[in-house]
């Protein structure tokens, strides 16, 4: 609160006088004044973090420590063996099919709480909504594997129904598995969003593209689905971003076969001490999912505008 | 158009349910008395809620997070103070970016935010311990903080400040005497969830823990043995109906700041 000095007359003068003590007193002083904690925290936290990462990637490993030679060899195994490839391309395939399909199941819930449900309970609807989500994440997965499992809830009631003569194997430790516990993870984070867009949506357009002849299917075609992409945007991003750095889900689902990313980057850290791979394996993550986002964005420019208009 | 939602309605109420299965499933096998997590269920026993009072590691582990989570939920809500004070008071150059830059932890993957905190700490030489883990919650909470502070400072009517000023106070006896109240259900708001969010956060404390592991880490050790797992059911069981309950006052808390300043119930916590 640098302002106290405000009242005290001769000194506020003189300071005023100085290009600087405008600067102080200004409008923009003070915010950058008040901001500066957090700034510098997320400064210290992150950006110095991220950037050490980025430096560890193009070091070399050496016997318990690390050697500063430069060197793009973490990279040229990172994208080149195949192994790794075939993790990566995993993972942008599992986060690419959960965001489609948590976005997809998400829509008609924010659709149906924000034009169907009246204004009073729709903050009641929303806490519904995210009370799972707030719920021990290693928990609900751990559940997955016990509704999804060889004995699981799944099984041993569609077997009790008769309608299978033997457990379905092809629930558990695979990638349907990682989709399935991922997409329920995940599922208020693409509500919310789209829930806030539809919100947003003036209500007589609505009225008007009815009344001049549009039907109902139509006027949500033209109308409400286009208005609301921003929030479908921000849906897409706020789900396909976390899933692919996932570490629970696959490591207790998946098996083998469904490992992603992070599985890798943790096992190069924590278990093999290889930190330069690691951190190249982070780093090349980390490029994809920004170009991924980038051409997202890029090509959903469109409806970003109409936003600002 | 409210009738047509029958449709809807009952899609809503499907999709309720898939999001509420596996947390409905949880206390019936913590209940349940048998060793196996199967059906069919085999008895009513309270013996695993018995268990769990006899095991000290994991008192260690429920004393080390909660040491760690109120400790970030304080941090993470005087950073959001600031933050979100200046997003919604202020105008300054860079304004944008600064924010943003903030509220990366929202979207990144924690695993990232993980590994390379793990670097810089053992490159300076830090022994992990419980504070490197709050370094690393503080960090992911604080956005949160922000995003729920933002609304209750929105909230704010900006003459009521104007007036305290014009009556004679200083800017910091303005901000105690009528901000402060004002934004008070926000910061009780922001205080439980950083303190859930924290509490159940597992990723960067497996990888910034050291030697005392928070209780998220200590669940995880214990998910590969068989014969732990109902009383992990049972652990469950009580951390659900607690987090529950804290988002019940969490909720009340924001409710009554939007109603106190007057304004509209736009939605819910994020």
């Amino acid at each position: 609160m640098g302002a106290t000095g405000a009242n005290r007359g001769q000194p506020a003068i003189m300071d005023a006088k100085t290009r600087w003590g405008r600067f102080r007193r200004s409008e923009a002083a003070s915010g950058l004044l008040l901001i500066s904690p957090t700034a510098l925290y997320a400064l210290l936290m992150l950006a110095v973090p991220l950037a050490a990462i980025l430096l560890y990637s193009v070091l070399t490993d050496g016997y318990l420590t690390v050697e500063w030679t430069p060197t793009l060899a973490n990279y040229a195994e990172a994208w080149g063996d195949p192994l790794y490839r075939q993790v990566m391309l995993r993972s942008l395939f599992v986060s690419a099919t959960v965001t489609l399909v948590t976005v997809l199941l998400a829509y008609p819930v924010a659709y149906y709480v924000s034009f169907h449900v009246s204004p009073s309970r729709k903050s009641l609807w929303l806490f519904l909504i995210t009370i799972p989500f707030w719920t021990s994440y290693l928990i609900r997965v751990f559940l997955w594997k016990v509704i999804l499992g060889f004995n699981g809830v799944v099984n041993s009631s569609l077997m009790t129904l008769g309608i299978i003569d033997e457990p379905l194997t092809f629930i558990l430790y695979n990638v349907n598995a990682v989709v399935i516990t991922l997409a329920h993870a995940y599922a208020p984070f693409a509500i919310l969003p789209i829930f806030v867009a539809l919100e947003k949506i003036d209500r007589s357009l609505l009225e008007a593209s009815q009344d001049l002849g549009e039907s109902r299917l139509l006027t949500f075609w033209r109308v409400t689905l286009p208005l609301s992409m921003p929030g479908v945007v921000a849906a897409v991003l706020i789900v396909f971003i976390p899933t692919i750095g996932d570490y629970v889900t696959p490591q207790l689902v998946g098996g083998p076969e469904g490992r992603m990313i992070s599985n890798a980057i943790q096992l190069q850290y924590l278990r093999l001490d290889n930190y330069p791979l690691g951190s190249a394996l982070a780093v090349s993550a980390m490029a994809i999912v920004t170009a991924v986002s980038l051409v997202f964005l890029f090509l959903n420019r469109r409806f970003l505008r109409v936003r600002q208009q | 158009m409210r009738s047509k939602g029958t449709g809807f309605r009952a899609y809503t109420i499907a999709y309720l349910i898939f999001l509420y299965a596996p947390i409905v499933l949880l206390p019936i096998f913590a209940f349940n008395n048998s060793t196996i997590i199967a059906f069919p269920l085999a008895g009513f026993t309270t013996n695993w809620f018995r268990e769990l009072a006899t095991i000290p590691a994991l008192h260690h582990a429920v004393w080390n997070s909660l040491v760690i989570a109120v400790s970030t939920s304080i941090l993470s809500t005087c950073l959001g103070v600031f933050a979100a004070r200046a997003s919604t008071r202020y105008d300054f150059p860079g304004k944008g970016p600064i924010i943003g830059f903030i509220m990366l932890p929202l979207v990144l993957p924690e695993i990232i935010v993980a590994v390379s905190l793990l670097v810089v700490l053992l490159g300076i030489g830090i022994e992990l311990s419980a504070w490197t883990v709050i370094l690393g919650h503080v960090l992911i909470c604080t956005p949160f903080s922000i995003a729920i502070l933002n609304s209750a400072f929105q909230s704010l009517d900006k003459s009521l400040e104007e007036a305290a000023i014009d009556l004679g106070e200083t800017r910091w006896s303005t901000f105690r005497l009528i901000t402060f109240p004002l934004i008070m259900p926000g910061i009780i708001s922001s205080l439980l969830i950083s303190f859930t969010i924290s509490l159940d956060e597992f990723i960067i404390a497996f990888f910034l823990t050291g030697t005392q592991p928070t209780l998220p880490v200590y669940i995880w050790s214990q998910l590969r043995f068989p014969t732990k797992l109902p009383s992990i059911m049972a652990l469950g069981t009580i951390l659900v109906a607690l987090s529950i309950t804290l988002l019940i006052i969490a909720e009340y808390f924001r409710r009554r700041g939007i109603a106190r300043s007057g304004g509209q119930d736009a939605g819910g916590f994020l």
